[in-house]
Protein backbone atom coordinates (compact mmCIF):
# COMPACT_ATOMS: atom_id res chain seq x y z
CA UNK A 1 0.00 0.00 0.00
CA UNK A 2 1.10 4.02 -1.00
CA UNK A 3 1.30 6.53 1.07
CA UNK A 4 0.78 10.29 0.18
CA UNK A 5 3.45 12.07 0.88
CA UNK A 6 1.54 14.99 2.85
CA UNK A 7 0.73 12.01 5.14
CA UNK A 8 4.27 11.31 5.42
CA UNK A 9 5.86 14.56 6.63
CA UNK A 10 2.49 15.34 8.77
CA UNK A 11 3.53 11.70 11.07
CA UNK A 12 7.19 12.74 10.79
CA UNK A 13 6.41 16.62 12.15
CA UNK A 14 4.10 15.14 14.77
CA UNK A 15 6.76 13.52 16.44
CA UNK A 16 9.69 15.57 15.77
CA UNK A 17 7.09 19.11 16.01
CA UNK A 18 10.40 21.38 15.08
CA UNK A 19 11.67 19.13 12.05
CA UNK A 20 11.86 20.66 8.90
CA UNK A 21 10.76 17.90 6.22
CA UNK A 22 11.13 17.66 2.50
CA UNK A 23 9.76 14.96 0.51
CA UNK A 24 10.69 13.87 -2.87
CA UNK A 25 8.65 11.16 -4.41
CA UNK A 26 11.24 9.26 -6.22
CA UNK A 27 9.68 7.79 -9.10
CA UNK A 28 5.78 9.97 -8.72
CA UNK A 29 4.63 6.34 -8.03
CA UNK A 30 3.45 7.59 -4.40
CA UNK A 31 5.67 4.32 -3.51
CA UNK A 32 8.98 5.33 -3.34
CA UNK A 33 10.29 8.57 -1.47
CA UNK A 34 12.75 10.03 -0.39
CA UNK A 35 12.81 11.96 2.96
CA UNK A 36 15.52 14.86 4.09
CA UNK A 37 14.39 15.71 8.08
CA UNK A 38 16.26 18.65 9.79
CA UNK A 39 15.63 18.87 13.30
CA UNK A 40 17.44 20.76 16.39
CA UNK A 41 16.73 17.05 17.56
CA UNK A 42 19.04 15.69 16.48
CA UNK A 43 22.02 17.21 17.99
CA UNK A 44 24.33 15.04 19.82
CA UNK A 45 22.47 12.06 18.32
CA UNK A 46 24.01 9.02 16.13
CA UNK A 47 22.91 8.45 12.69
CA UNK A 48 21.36 5.34 13.45
CA UNK A 49 19.73 7.70 16.34
CA UNK A 50 18.37 10.08 13.81
CA UNK A 51 16.95 7.39 12.35
CA UNK A 52 15.19 5.52 14.33
CA UNK A 53 13.55 9.21 15.99
CA UNK A 54 11.80 9.40 12.39
CA UNK A 55 10.98 5.77 11.99
CA UNK A 56 9.48 6.24 15.63
CA UNK A 57 7.61 8.65 13.69
CA UNK A 58 5.79 7.07 11.21
CA UNK A 59 4.89 4.32 14.24
CA UNK A 60 5.44 0.93 12.04
CA UNK A 61 4.51 2.35 8.80
CA UNK A 62 8.78 1.87 7.94
CA UNK A 63 8.79 -1.80 6.02
CA UNK A 64 4.70 -1.90 6.27
CA UNK A 65 2.56 -0.04 3.95
CA UNK A 66 5.77 2.32 3.63
CA UNK A 67 7.91 0.11 1.38
CA UNK A 68 10.80 2.24 0.03
CA UNK A 69 11.70 5.51 2.10
CA UNK A 70 15.33 6.83 1.79
CA UNK A 71 16.15 9.05 4.93
CA UNK A 72 18.62 11.36 4.99
CA UNK A 73 18.74 13.02 8.93
CA UNK A 74 20.86 16.28 10.29
CA UNK A 75 21.08 18.73 12.87
CA UNK A 76 20.68 22.36 11.26
CA UNK A 77 23.95 23.82 10.63
CA UNK A 78 25.19 25.98 13.52
CA UNK A 79 26.32 29.17 13.44
CA UNK B 1 19.49 -13.01 27.80
CA UNK B 2 16.01 -12.68 25.30
CA UNK B 3 13.40 -16.05 25.53
CA UNK B 4 13.76 -15.48 21.37
CA UNK B 5 15.80 -17.87 20.44
CA UNK B 6 16.17 -15.95 16.96
CA UNK B 7 17.66 -13.11 18.93
CA UNK B 8 20.02 -15.33 20.84
CA UNK B 9 21.11 -16.67 17.04
CA UNK B 10 21.33 -13.13 15.43
CA UNK B 11 23.71 -11.74 18.40
CA UNK B 12 26.13 -15.26 17.81
CA UNK B 13 26.00 -14.40 14.38
CA UNK B 14 27.28 -10.61 15.45
CA UNK B 15 29.43 -12.22 18.48
CA UNK B 16 31.08 -14.71 16.20
CA UNK B 17 32.10 -12.63 12.99
CA UNK B 18 33.86 -8.93 12.52
CA UNK B 19 31.20 -7.87 9.87
CA UNK B 20 27.89 -9.16 9.56
CA UNK B 21 25.80 -7.79 6.76
CA UNK B 22 21.79 -9.04 7.74
CA UNK B 23 20.64 -8.80 3.75
CA UNK B 24 18.05 -10.88 1.45
CA UNK B 25 19.67 -13.00 -0.72
CA UNK B 26 23.26 -13.62 -0.60
CA UNK B 27 26.15 -11.30 -1.50
CA UNK B 28 27.07 -13.09 -4.83
CA UNK B 29 23.05 -12.98 -5.81
CA UNK B 30 21.41 -10.18 -3.22
CA UNK B 31 17.28 -10.45 -4.04
CA UNK B 32 16.82 -6.55 -2.96
CA UNK B 33 18.28 -3.35 -4.55
CA UNK B 34 18.84 -1.79 -1.16
CA UNK B 35 20.90 -5.02 0.07
CA UNK B 36 22.54 -5.22 -3.02
CA UNK B 37 24.05 -1.78 -2.56
CA UNK B 38 25.30 -2.54 0.94
CA UNK B 39 27.08 -5.35 -0.47
CA UNK B 40 28.67 -3.82 -3.13
CA UNK B 41 29.68 -0.87 -1.30
CA UNK B 42 31.71 -3.69 1.09
CA UNK B 43 32.98 -5.80 -1.43
CA UNK B 44 34.23 -2.56 -3.52
CA UNK B 45 36.15 -1.69 -0.29
CA UNK B 46 37.37 -5.48 -0.44
CA UNK B 47 36.07 -6.08 2.91
CA UNK B 48 35.53 -9.67 4.03
CA UNK B 49 31.87 -10.04 5.38
CA UNK B 50 29.15 -12.75 6.78
CA UNK B 51 25.88 -12.45 4.72
CA UNK B 52 23.28 -13.63 6.76
CA UNK B 53 20.07 -14.26 4.26
CA UNK B 54 16.79 -13.05 6.04
CA UNK B 55 14.61 -14.71 3.43
CA UNK B 56 15.80 -17.87 4.23
CA UNK B 57 14.78 -17.67 7.83
CA UNK B 58 11.35 -15.53 9.00
CA UNK B 59 12.24 -15.81 12.58
CA UNK B 60 15.84 -13.88 11.58
CA UNK B 61 13.89 -11.70 9.54
CA UNK B 62 11.65 -10.52 12.31
CA UNK B 63 13.88 -10.84 15.08
CA UNK B 64 16.26 -8.73 13.83
CA UNK B 65 14.02 -5.58 13.44
CA UNK B 66 13.07 -6.27 17.32
CA UNK B 67 17.04 -6.68 17.78
CA UNK B 68 18.31 -3.24 17.05
CA UNK B 69 14.87 -1.48 16.89
CA UNK B 70 14.98 -0.87 13.25
CA UNK B 71 12.13 -1.98 11.22
CA UNK B 72 14.22 -2.27 7.61
CA UNK B 73 16.99 -4.71 5.97
CA UNK B 74 19.97 -4.33 4.83
CA UNK B 75 21.48 -4.06 8.32
CA UNK B 76 25.17 -3.87 9.26
CA UNK B 77 27.33 -4.97 11.78
CA UNK B 78 31.08 -4.21 12.57
CA UNK B 79 32.63 -5.64 15.71
CA UNK B 80 29.29 -5.86 17.75
CA UNK B 81 27.86 -2.28 16.53
CA UNK B 82 25.05 -1.88 14.31
CA UNK B 83 26.31 0.92 12.04
CA UNK B 84 22.86 1.76 9.77
CA UNK B 85 20.95 0.60 6.83
CA UNK B 86 20.94 1.12 3.24
CA UNK B 87 20.64 4.78 3.21
CA UNK B 88 23.46 5.51 6.33
CA UNK B 89 26.04 2.59 4.89
CA UNK B 90 25.54 4.70 1.32
CA UNK B 91 26.00 7.91 2.74
CA UNK B 92 29.43 6.82 4.93
CA UNK B 93 30.52 5.18 1.56
CA UNK B 94 29.99 8.38 -0.42
CA UNK B 95 31.88 10.69 2.08
CA UNK B 96 34.50 8.47 2.92
CA UNK B 97 33.09 7.51 6.68
CA UNK B 98 32.91 3.84 6.39
CA UNK B 99 36.32 3.57 5.27
CA UNK B 100 37.46 5.28 8.44
CA UNK B 101 35.08 3.77 10.53
CA UNK B 102 36.42 0.20 9.21
CA UNK B 103 39.50 1.15 9.83
CA UNK B 104 39.20 2.70 13.25
CA UNK B 105 37.93 -0.95 14.28
CA UNK B 106 40.40 -2.83 12.65
CA UNK B 107 38.92 -4.36 9.95
CA UNK B 108 41.14 -4.78 6.96
CA UNK B 109 39.85 -3.07 3.71
CA UNK B 110 41.39 -2.87 0.38
CA UNK B 111 40.00 0.97 -0.68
Amino acid sequence: MAMAATEIEQLIKEGIPDAVVTIEDLRGDGDHYAAYVVSAQFIGKSRVQQHQMVYQALQGRMGGELHALALQTSAPEQI
Amino acid sequence: MSDNPAISRIQSEIDGNDVVLFMKGSPMFPQCGFSAAVAHALTTLGVKFKGVDVLEDADIRNGIKEFSNWPTIPQLYVKGEFIGGCDIVREMFESGELQQTLATKGIEHAA
